[in-house]
Parts: C-alpha cells; structure tokens; sequence
C-alpha cells in the first residue's frame, strides 16, 4: 500500500513536470516544422517567461492574471526579434550554419542576462503567487498548482489543434512544413508564416516558463538549457512536427525523469533521457507518431 | 631547388620547437606561460579532430568534449592504476587513450552517423550530456575518479617534447589522410552524400573512418591535458567545452588545417591574454562576444574566417 501510494504521487508530480515539457515541446516541434530547424534559443525564451512573471509580480505587483498575459506577449515578442534578427538574414545558408546560429543565441542571451547588471547568475527564490491547496484522494495528494498546469496545458493543446486545423493562418504552416517552395508558389508568404510561427512558440516557452517558475519556485538565467533540452527530445520522442506527439512525449520524459529521481538517483535522470532518446532514434527515428517515412 | 610542402613544414615545427626550447631554458617564458602553450597545443589537435569531423566530412557534432574527456580520464585511471610517472612510459599510454576514445567513437558513431545535421546535434549532444552524468557519478564505480569532486592527484607527465611532437606526427598523419584517397571520399561527402554513394563509395564507413579518427585525436589531446593540469573535473567536458572546439573550428575555417592551428592560437591567446589583463568582472562579457561573433561569422562567411570560399 505504501508503494502504491508513493508510485501514485510520483505519477501525479510526473504528470506536473510532463506537462511543462509538453509546452515547451510544442513550440520546438511547431519552428522545426516551419523551419527545419532546431531552436536552441527556445529554452532561454522560456527562461525569460519565468523571469518577466517573476519581475511583473514581485517587483511591479501586477496581479497574476495580468502578468502572466503580459509575459506571454513579451516572449512571443522575444521570439520574433529572434528569428527577425538572427535567423532570416540565414534563410537560405546551410542548414548548420542556422543551428550553429541557433546555438548562438541561445548562449548571447544566457551569457548577456548573466551579467551583474541584468539578472545575475545566482539562484532567485519566486514566492508562490497563489496559495498552495492540497486536496487528498486516497492515498495521494493533488495541489491546486499540479491542477493548474496539467489544464494550461491541455487547454494550450486544445488551442493550438485549433489554431493548426481550423484557420487559414494553420492551414499555411502544414503547408510550409509539407514543402516551402511549393507553398510559396501557392501563394503563402513564407516570412509572415515563419514570424507568426515564432510568436506562437514563443508565447508557448513563455507559458511553459511561468507554469515551471509556479511549481519549482526558484529561477536562474541557465534554468532553460536542460529542459529546453530535454523537452527537444521529448518533440523527437512524440515524432517532431506532430503536435499531439510533442505532449505525449513530454508527458513520458517528465514521468521517466521523476520515477529515475525516485527510485534511481536525481543525478542519474538526465542520463537516462538521454539514453531514452538515444534508443528511439535508433529503433524509431520518426518518434512515435511521425509517419514520415523518411532515411535518416 | 623546391622543397616539399610537408618537409618545409616540418622545418618551420622544428624551428618553432628549438625556438620554444630557448625560450623556455633561457626562462624567457615563465612556467605559466609554458602551460599555456602546452594548452594551446592540445587544443589544436583537439580542434583539429572536429574538423575532421565536421570540416571536412560535414558530421556535426556537439559531443566532441565529451570524447576529450574519455581519452583524459582513461589516460589517468590507466597511469594511476599502473603507477606510471616517467614520460616513457607515458607514450603508449598516450596512444591507447586515443584508442579508447576512438573505440567508443566507433561504438557511438555505427548508430548515430546514420542521424543527419540537426538530429545528429542532438544525438551528440545527448551523448554529451550522458558522459558528463556518468563521470558526475563516477564515484559510485570507483573513488579513485573522483565523481563531481573531481579526479585529483594525477601526476604530471605532459612536457613540450612529448606535446609537441604527438601533435606535430599527428597533424602530418592528418595532412596525409586528407590528402590520400580517403580525404577526397570525406570531403565529397560533406558535399553531395547521396552522390558520394551512386559512385561506390560506402558512405557510412567513411564517415565512421573520419568519426573515429577525430574521436582518436581528442583522446590524445584528453590524455596530454590530464597529465598537464593533473587535475579533472566533469564540468572542464561539458557542451561548453563542445562549442569551444566548434567555434575554433568554424573561425578557422571549415576543412582547413592550417585556419584551425591559427584559429586554436588565437582563441587560448585571446582567453588567457583576456584573463591578464583585464579584471575579472571584464571575463564574464567573454560569453557575450563570443556567440556575436559566431553569428557573425555564420551570416558573413559560413565557410570561415580563414578559408577561401570553396568553389560550390
């Protein structure tokens, strides 16, 4: 009984780490589909998502409502800038010296917002902006904060399945991903759809960050690498470019990661991601629901 | 009378060296400073198997520190187990480690070579990433390495004789390759794969040829860095480290032996001379510049700094 317990709560706090993987992931799978390209930028978008919530609530006590909107559009904003300045001028450069890029940015903003005069590199504690309910089923208990995340994400999910199969703008961006020039010669243009990709990912990544800064309340200028990583390869998992894919893979690093610190060793679950992801780009190198069948 | 390209290189090596050897006994350059150049030797053979890697066979990987360090630890575990001191005894050690590294690269690079471009970056980076978890717990194999504390007490070996030339017989082994048949199979890969193969060349194993080889180098440049600062750290290998090579090698110029050697110079030239005369505080914009200047270089002149745009 006790195991089960435990096992029961490690899936529900699995779940609340899934979750924000899955957003992040979301806005990985979305560029990669438009742009063919791994935004390595992305995980510091979302660091930036933790760090406006952060500043618009404790320093500028915004009501958490409307710091969370106004975070949202700062990094869909961000995220354009980005591609705006960084990668359009790479449109048609090699695909590596994109990445290569990519890998740049992200380093420039961590590096620049490490600085003593942004934010510093040390650890900042984020108070809780809402009171912690904890509501017993059982044998487990569920928090109002593992409630809220798990619905922004499905609510996110929902939204975006919308926006990709019932408009015009989504329409496009299958498009894209399908073959770029044949959608250019449709008549799509490929840079309002590209930048349009962006501010979506970004208000993704910066969801993602204020849902990651709530449940582990302390951010840095470097918290994005290793979930920004991490939720790539939950995007490879699911299959890239397939939306539901992303959210089912990020479901499945956040429980393995949480069971690996559970039953493992905290220090061992980024190795086992990676030997996770390791295994399924040798036996199913399109994830699990890419149906691209494709010789990588 | 015209002398051979590679005899009038191994002159101006041994000229350098013998230059060196009077600087250092006459103590015009301090023992910092010998360290430093030692480092920065390392650092070109190092740089100079991504290149191989990636410059010339167009593999992108993002683990190369990863291979760095597998060729330092076992260069250590090997000479602390053994209880070997005397540069002897140190050059087969120097050449397994590079065995090792390479071995694990053949290993690695069988299921992750047949990844392209950007699933390949992610591939390596994983197994970056992997590495630096298993040497972080390595203290649960044994104490010896140390785990997050760091391999401690490693004796130092490393002097210029031995650095220099393994690095100089392992750059004329590298010009060689390159410029045998195998060097063109390499560079037509990174130029049409799908060509490459319609000729009959077996494209996979000539990538895990140039895989390996590169994986050989670092493991060597791994094996004389442990032996000079005798002291390892899980963090001196991580994807920072990665994208230090990578940046050398970019700045050099893709496929360019020469571009890497002046590029690995300047790069520790610039660091440490940062380092000295700028205080502290002034380090922390070193991560600022260096990623402008990557992208920079890739909007400008994605082929190099050093190198001629090659004919397309």
């Amino acid at each position: 009984m006790e195991t089960t317990a435990y096992i029961l709560q490690q899936i529900v706090n699995g779940i609340q780490l899934g979750s924000v993987y899955a957003i992040i992931a979301l806005g990985y799978t979305m560029v990669y589909g438009v742009l063919r390209l791994i935004n390595f930028a992305h995980g510091d978008v979302f660091m930036l998502g933790a760090f406006f919530v952060f500043y618009l609530i404790n320093k500028f006590n915004f009501p958490l409502v409307t710091a969370v909107i106004l975070t949202v559009c700062g990094t869909a904003i961000v995220a354009y800038l980005i591609e705006k300045i960084a990668y359009k001028p790479l449109r048609n450069a090699p695909k590596i010296s994109l990445l290569i890029t990519a890998v740049g940015v992200s380093l420039f903003l961590e590096y620049t917002l490490s600085l003593n005069i942004f934010f510093t590199p040390n650890y900042i504690a984020f108070p809780r902006p809402f009171e912690v309910k904890s509501y017993d089923f059982f044998v487990f208990s569920v928090t109002n904060i593992h409630i809220f995340i798990f619905l922004s994400t499905i609510l996110s999910l929902l939204l975006l399945y919308f926006l990709i199969y019932k408009t015009k703008q989504g329409k496009a961006m299958r498009a894209i991903s399908h073959d770029q020039q044949t959608a250019a010669l449709m008549g799509i243009n490929i840079d309002n759809i590209i930048s349009f990709t962006f501010l979506i990912g970004g208000a993704l990544a910066g969801l993602g960050g204020i849902l990651y800064s709530i449940a582990y309340p302390q951010i840095n200028v470097f918290m994005g690498v290793m979930p920004g990583i991490k939720s790539f390869v939950a995007a490879v998992l699911g299959g890239i470019g397939v939306i539901h894919g992303a959210v089912l893979g990020g479901f499945i690093i956040g429980l393995a990661e949480v069971f690996v610190s559970a039953f493992l060793s905290s220090t061992l679950r980024d190795g086992v991601i990676f030997l996770l992801l390791f295994i399924f780009l040798l036996l199913r190198p399109n994830g699990l629901f890419g149906k691209r069948i494709e010789k990588v | 009378m015209k002398i051979k390209a590679s005899n009038l290189l191994i002159l101006i090596a041994i000229l350098i060296y013998v230059l060196l050897k009077v600087a250092i006994a006459t103590e015009f350059i301090s023992e910092y400073l010998e360290q430093i150049i030692l480092y920065t030797i390392i650092v070109i053979v190092v740089s100079l198997g991504l290149n191989l890697i990636y410059g010339y066979t167009g593999q992108f990987s993002l683990g190369h520190a990863a291979f760095y360090g597998i060729g330092a630890y076992s260069s250590a575990i090997i000479c602390k187990i053994l209880n070997i001191e005397d540069i002897y005894h140190f050059v087969p050690i120097i050449i397994i480690s590079g065995v090792v590294s390479g071995f694990v690269g053949y290993l690695i690079g069988i299921p992750v070579l047949r990844l392209k471009d950007d699933f390949l970056a992610i591939a390596t980076l994983g197994f970056g990433v992997l590495i630096r978890v298993f040497l972080d717990n390595s203290d649960r194999i044994s104490d010896l390495l140390g785990g997050s504390r760091g391999f401690v007490g490693i004796p130092k070996i490393t002097n210029l004789e031995i650095t220099f030339f393994t690095v100089l017989i392992l750059i004329l082994l590298t010009i060689n390759l390159i410029n045998s048949r195998y060097g063109l199979f390499l560079k037509t890969i990174k130029s049409d794969e799908l060509a490459t193969s319609s000729l009959g060349i077996d494209v996979a194993k000539m990538k895990l040829l140039a895989f390996v080889s590169g994986c050989f180098l670092a493991g060597v440049g791994g094996s004389l860095y442990a032996h000079l600062y005798t002291f390892l750290h899980p963090s001196n290998f991580d994807i920072l480290k990665s994208i230090d090579f990578l940046v050398i090698v970019i700045i050099g110029g893709m496929g360019s032996i020469s571009g890497t050697v002046i590029a690995s110079i300047l790069w520790v030239g610039l660091i440490e001379g940062l380092r000295n005369f700028l205080p502290t505080e002034w380090m922390d914009f070193r991560w600022v510049i260096i990623p402008v200047l990557l992208i920079i270089t890739m909007m400008l002149k994605p082929e190099g700094l050093f190198v001629k745009r090659s004919v397309r």
